[in-house]
């Protein structure tokens, strides 16, 4: 049997990667995918530590952020598609149209 | 009449304010003008009625209407209280201001901002209703400071003309000056009786005979006299009245010259209780008005704007009505003030009707021989010309006839004073107003009919009146619209029923038989007159020879006038040229208005602009605004940086303070179970 820290130390992993992605990639999509890389270690870690308890609440809270992440992905895919017509870019530092 | 109904008199007018100062301005004219109408006359029935109820019976008809303020040791009551004096005050107010809004309809017709005018005239009568109403001194400074407001807004009424601007300011802030002394004697008052109800204040000072020229009764009558000649406009206060002749003509009949400036007088005699305790005090009254009366009559004889003769004229008549307060005979006193009031709003008002006559023309070197031209107005402007000469038997030879007679009966060689200065005011008085009069309606006309066809525009733009009324009444007359015509009946109609109380309202008063001292007797007998005068009274034969010597000198200033200005037209001009520096001396007004310019505006104005406006505005206002913006700045500056707008950097500072929160939860919970 495989201990739970194995899991939680992959899912720091997978986490660490998300925001090392976040921060330093320009790409919009790239920075998504990051996003999702991160809700993806925190299941990671809601089912480790649902099967330690042997608690299913903690299984039931990542259906939760699948469905979020799904709904989220729509969205988000949407605006950045709108975001691209009307700029011709998928560069963040070149979205900053807030700061003018 | 009930007394619950007084309240009506002042807030009907009131109401009329409301409507045509709120909706005026999207009402049809014809029912501005009705409001305004019904708004006084409504309440000129009701002061008939009260004269029916109140005529034969002496006790004041009270009421009041439940506190105002009311604190421990002292209360002010909504409280109105009619007596004879009150009556006949309201019946000039209510009277003369129902004609004088008549007037004003076919005087206004073509005028913009009709609505606001009439809004602004009702709301005067609304404040002078409650000035003579009031039975404590608060509401009577309330009416008191409210007909100010309306003089103000009436002076300024034709806003857009500097002048007229300026006017208004002046006569609100010299009556300001005025109005300070009357704070100040209500505060004295309040101090040493506790209380500011007429009966009050007045049954205290009956009940001790004791208080006779005692320091702190002189001091309250000396404020209040200040308070009264900023409103009836005499020295030193009186600059502000013949500025006021900017507003319109009817203004100027009403306010400036029938009603409120008579507020002083009214007053004066109101408080004739206080003042009968304070010899010096009354003294001052006395020599306060003979001055003004000679001093203003003086000024009047060298004017030549038609409106400004009169208001010198003004000025000197309520110099007359407070030389009669001054010697104790407040009866002849507000007996001037009524046949005054009849006879000065009839002069503004065919002053008035001569200008409009003229298209809006207001210089008597440019009139002349209107005799013929405008009937209607030469009749009735000669009968208030000869009222106020003094010729019997017009109205104004008796109440100025017994002025200068109580005058000389009053005790001490003060009183021959008084006596010969009003007698030469007469003099001056019938000078300067025949001279008017031959200047105006006699002699070869100096205007040229149709040239006022090219610079009417620029009339109309600055004078007071608007002609172009000619082209309602006779626009079948298209050749020459704006040729000298007749005013319309229903400005002619106030001028009748003036001229004939011009011509009969002194019979009220002839001596032995006077109705009006019958009259007054209650209000002014009940106090004790510090002297022992009314023995004089009687001298009958004494009166009957001064009337005689006011009447020859009367008649000598209609000579005079006649020989200057009708027989002989150059000699006035001639004597001008001889005496050239007393003319100057005169003709600018005694430099007055230059002296208060210069040793009290420029002072004061160089004080607001230096000290006040260097330190506290720049320095406190200024400085605290500007203070408060840089600390925001400072904060804006320290904090802006973080702002880059870049998104990787919010979410990397998120990410740190995730780590920070994170390490926090872990190594300081380690760290505080250690320490």
């Amino acid at each position: 049997m495989v201990p739970t820290s194995y899991y939680l130390i992959l899912a720091a992993i997978l986490f660490s990667i998300g925001i090392a992605a976040f921060l330093i990639k320009r790409n919009v999509i790239t920075i998504f995918i990051s996003i999702e890389l991160m809700l993806n270690a925190v299941n990671l870690t809601f089912v480790a530590f649902a099967h330690m308890w042997h608690q299913v609440s903690g299984q039931i809270f990542v259906f939760f952020v699948m469905v979020v992440a799904a709904a989220e992905a729509a969205v988000g895919l949407a605006i950045i598609i709108s975001i691209f017509r009307a700029r011709k870019t998928l560069n963040v530092d070149e979205l900053d149209l807030l700061n003018h | 009449m009930p007394a619950n109904y007084l309240w009506l008199i002042p807030l009907l007018p009131f109401a009329g304010f409301l409507i045509n100062g709120t909706l005026g301005r999207r009402l049809p004219r014809a029912l501005v003008s009705a409001v305004a109408l019904i708004a006084t006359a409504v309440p000129a029935g009701l002061v008939a009625w009260l004269w029916a109820t109140l005529y034969s019976t002496d006790t004041p008809l009270t009421l009041n209407s439940g506190p105002w303020i009311a604190v421990p040791g002292f209360h002010v009551d909504f409280s109105l209280s009619v007596d004879h004096l009150t009556l006949i005050m309201l019946g000039v107010v209510t009277g003369v201001g129902f004609l004088i809004h008549l007037y004003s309809i076919g005087y206004m017709a073509n005028e913009d901002g009709y609505w606001r005018f009439f809004a602004y005239l009702n709301l005067f009568m609304f404040f002078m209703s409650v000035l003579v109403l009031a039975a404590n001194f608060l509401l009577l400074f309330v009416g008191w400071e409210g007909v100010g407001l309306a003089s103000y807004l009436l002076i300024g009424f034709y806003f857009k003309k500097t002048s007229a601007a300026n006017a208004g300011r002046k006569a609100f802030v010299v009556n300001r000056i005025g109005d300070f002394g009357f704070l100040l004697a209500m505060f004295l008052l309040i101090a040493h009786f506790g209380s500011l109800d007429f009966s009050a204040v007045f049954a205290t000072v009956g009940a001790h005979p004791e208080w006779h020229a005692v320091r702190f009764l002189t001091a309250i009558c000396l404020f209040l006299v200040l308070g009264a000649a900023g409103k009836s406009a005499q020295i030193p206060l009186y600059v502000w009245l013949p500025d006021a002749m900017e507003g319109p003509t009817p203004v100027s009949a009403l306010i400036h010259a029938a009603t409120m400036v008579t507020a002083g007088i009214y007053m004066v005699a109101r408080c004739h209780t206080l003042f009968d305790r304070s010899p010096a005090a009354l003294a001052v009254v006395a020599i306060i008005g003979a001055l003004t009366a000679i001093f203003a009559a003086s000024i009047g004889i060298v004017q030549h704007d038609i409106k400004r003769v009169l208001a010198y004229s003004t000025v000197s008549q309520l110099g007359y009505m407070f030389l009669a307060c001054g010697v104790g005979a407040y009866t002849a006193g507000i007996f001037h003030l009524l046949t005054h009031a009849f006879f000065k709003a009839l002069l503004f008002l065919a002053a008035g009707s001569v200008i409009h006559a003229l298209s809006g023309e207001q210089d008597m070197r440019n009139m002349g021989g209107l005799r013929t031209r405008i009937p209607v107005t030469f009749w009735t402007m000669s009968a208030g010309v000869f009222a106020i000469a003094g010729i019997p038997p017009f109205a104004g030879f008796f109440s100025k006839d017994e002025i200068l007679f109580r005058a000389f009966t009053s005790p001490g060689p003060l009183g021959k004073i008084l006596w010969l200065v009003g007698l030469i005011t007469a003099g001056m008085t019938s000078f300067y107003m025949f001279r008017l009069w031959f200047k105006t309606f006699f002699g070869a006309p100096r205007f040229e009919d149709h040239s006022l066809d090219s610079h009417g525009a620029a009339v109309h733009a600055h004078a007071d009146t608007k002609l172009t009324v000619v082209a309602e009444h006779d626009s079948g007359q298209a050749a020459h619209p704006h040729g000298v015509h007749e005013s319309p009946w229903i400005m002619l109609f106030p001028l009748v029923v003036l001229a004939i109380l011009s011509v009969v309202g002194g019979w009220v008063g002839i001596p032995g038989h006077s109705a009006i001292e019958r009259f007054l007797d209650p209000v002014f007998a009940s106090a004790p007159i510090g002297g022992e005068l009314p023995a004089a009274a009687t001298s009958s034969g004494l009166e009957l020879t001064l009337a005689v010597v006011s009447v020859l000198v009367a008649l000598l200033g209609l000579y005079i006038a006649w020989l200057f200005y009708c027989r002989k037209p150059g000699t006035a001009d001639a004597l001008a040229q001889r005496f050239r520096s007393a003319y100057s001396l005169v003709s600018n007004k005694y430099w007055i208005d230059e002296i208060y310019h210069a040793f009290l505006v420029t002072p004061l104005l160089m004080f607001t602009r230096g000290i006040v406006e260097l330190i506290f505005e720049r320095g406190v206002v200024n400085g605290s605004a500007r203070a408060s913006g840089m600390t925001v700045r400072g904060f804006a500056w320290a904090t802006r940086n973080q702002m880059s707008g870049n998104i990787r950097s919010y979410a990397g500072w998120l990410a740190a303070g995730a780590a920070v929160i994170l390490a926090a939860m872990i190594f300081g919970r380690a760290l505080w179970v250690h320490l």
